[in-house]
């Protein structure tokens, strides 16, 4: 067994921005933006701020008081914060849930990070060349996304016509010496520089896009002011007035989904975060502040740059085609800007490199909660955490890779882990929160040695509001996708293939709690906490 | 951009900055918190009781 001293986060601005670095990712600046635009522009602004006052900074405050009080009790990992507060089952459950989450989104989104490094390469190695045919720039930049990441047949990327895996190695090693090198030194560090990085490079280009004018001469309403507006004009889904959108149930879901997915709750990984910080650490203001700097991103950099570029160079009709796939607008339609501004390989490779920042910062946060749960629970040293973990994750983007064609294992995972299971493991983080532990004692315990104080209100808030909301959303999410998402299980091998694997690591990992569990009891870990809960 | 569409990008973006402006403003005001003091006897000196 190895003992070690306890890890913390050495500053505060170091914490904050590796959680805001956790929640700044290709969401921010792809999914924002087309969400907003399709799901009644301006108008869809009122639901969202509505959802990030009730549901996502409550949320965050949720996971940052429970981090810092399991901190306090010795634990890192979900499965000893869960049970330091409630000794149950339930608490083995969605601690292994919360161990698994973050493991599989890992499996995928490396994968997708690979894709932005791999572009970033190609802008500044000049090999993006469309040709002079204007017309052809679409179609070219779809097939040469599509020929990248095997979308046309599965296994395609192991016989070596794609650098696609070469990128993907590139992203595991990056990622895994990283987080070899702990907490400060490794994710503290790489944040403290990465976040302040990546909002420059947004700001360069922003300053780009605005600053456009009308570009051609032949298209005058393709210009700055009608792009923002595309953006930010509120307009109705179907008919009415231009506000009639708020009176759709839809938008309401929508914007609360992108502001519950934007901020990275239900993830474990801000719950892993806080249980670094000293017992005195303030969580409200930090909380808040790292919600803060992701909606800076996401609104005000996010929201001015990808839809009104897209919009002076695509035009309205080919925009709103795209706006629905974070992917069409990220890898088929932003890359045609580039082919029409001077300097377009510069700011392709800034675009890219600010995609691949982002995504590095919160790919290296969902390997943290495993790697906590492995040396806790069974005094692993973090080399052999790190290899059992490479293995887990290594094997399921071998998934990701191999079942390439439309990318269905990545959608899968996707569906069923990366968006329905966070919102389980929210609802019972906050059900947790609000009514095991009790909402205003929770709050009491978020107030100590907090530099600003959680409003009383929010007491329910938590304990109703919150879980309504996230019903909501998983209702109106699976209503949505579930029939889809099962018949694919049953008409895809792939499908077949991906769902198999998840439940076998969750298995795995529930059996593994259950071990380390039973380990914690033997050590007396939770002899003292009935004492010091909330002293 | 209709001036409803100027007003909701403008008061969003204002929001947001002055919701960050607030927050980094406090968080680089508060006092860096007190280190843990070592009192003598914390100190190992490696000296043997006995």
């Amino acid at each position: 067994m190895v003992e070690r001293e306890r890890e913390t986060w050495s500053t505060r601005i170091g914490v904050i921005l590796a959680v805001a670095g956790s929640a700044v990712g290709l969401g921010n600046f792809l999914r924002f933006p087309g969400r907003a635009a399709e799901y009644g522009g301006g108008a869809f602004m009122i639901p969202y701020f509505v959802s990030l006052l009730l549901l996502g900074i409550p949320v965050c405050w949720v996971e940052w008081t429970l981090g810092r009080h399991g901190g306090r009790n010795g634990f890192n990992s979900a499965p000893g914060l869960f049970a330091v507060v409630w000794r149950h089952g339930a608490s083995q459950v969605f601690g292994a849930l919360a161990v698994l989450i973050p493991v599989i989104i890992f499996a995928y989104y490396v994968f997708i990070e690979s894709w932005c490094l791999g572009y970033a390469w190609f802008y500044l190695a000049g090999s993006i060349d469309p040709g002079s045919d204007a017309a052809q720039y679409p179609l070219y930049f779809a097939e040469r996304f599509n020929r990248f990441i095997g979308a046309h047949q599965d296994g395609v990327l192991f016989t070596g016509t794609s650098p696609a895996p070469l990128f993907l190695a590139a992203c595991f090693a990056l990622n895994f010496s990283l987080i070899y090198l702990g907490i400060s030194r490794g994710i503290e560090r790489f944040c403290t520089w990465a976040m302040p990085a990546l909002v420059l490079a947004a700001i360069a280009i922003l300053i780009r896009v605005l600053t456009l004018g009308t570009p051609n001469p032949a298209h005058p309403d393709q210009n700055v002011l009608n792009g923002l507006g595309f953006m930010w004009n509120p307009k109705p889904l179907g008919g009415g007035s231009a506000f009639s959108a708020l009176g759709d149930p839809q938008v309401w879901l929508e914007a609360a989904g992108q502001i519950f997915f934007s901020l990275s709750v239900g993830f474990g990984i801000i719950l892993t975060y806080a249980s670094y910080l000293k017992p005195d650490d303030d969580v409200v203001l930090s909380g808040l502040t790292a919600s803060a700097a992701n909606e800076f991103c996401e609104v005000c950099l996010g929201g001015l740059i990808t839809i009104p570029a897209a919009f002076i160079f695509l035009g309205a009709a080919p925009l709103a085609n795209v706006i629905g796939s974070s992917i069409g607008l990220g890898f088929h339609a932003v890359p045609v800007v580039f082919e029409y501004l001077p300097w377009g390989h510069l700011f392709g490779f800034l675009w890219f490199g600010l995609l691949f920042l982002a995504a590095v910062t919160s790919s290296l946060s969902m390997l943290q909660p495993a790697i906590a749960f492995f040396e806790e629970g069974f005094g692993m040293g973090r080399r052999s955490a790190i290899t059992a973990l490479g293995l887990v994750t290594g094997v399921g983007s071998l998934l990701v890779v191999y079942f390439s064609k439309d990318t269905v294992a990545l959608d899968v995972m996707d569906f069923w882990i990366g968006s329905t299971m966070l919102i389980v493991l929210a609802l019972f983080e906050v059900l947790l929160f609000g009514w095991v532990l009790g909402a205003e004692r929770g709050i009491e315990e978020a107030n100590r040695s907090s530099d600003i104080r959680i409003p009383g209100v929010f007491a329910p808030i938590i304990r109703y509001v919150c879980p309504a909301y996230l019903l909501a959303i998983l209702g109106g999410f699976a209503w949505r996708n579930l029939p889809g998402q099962v018949r694919a299980i049953f008409e895809r091998p792939a499908a077949v293939f991906t769902v198999t694997f998840t439940a076998i690591v969750f298995v795995f990992l529930f059996l593994l709690v259950r071990l380390a569990m039973r380990r914690w009891e033997t050590q007396g870990r939770f002899a003292n906490v009935a004492q010091r809960r909330f002293a | 951009m209709t001036l409803a569409g100027w007003c909701l990008m403008l008061s969003s973006v204002a929001l947001v900055v002055g919701l960050n402006a607030y927050c980094f403003y406090r968080v680089f005001k508060a006092p860096a918190p007190a280190e843990h003091l070592h009192a003598p006897l914390d100190i190992e000196t490696g000296e043997k009781m006995d």
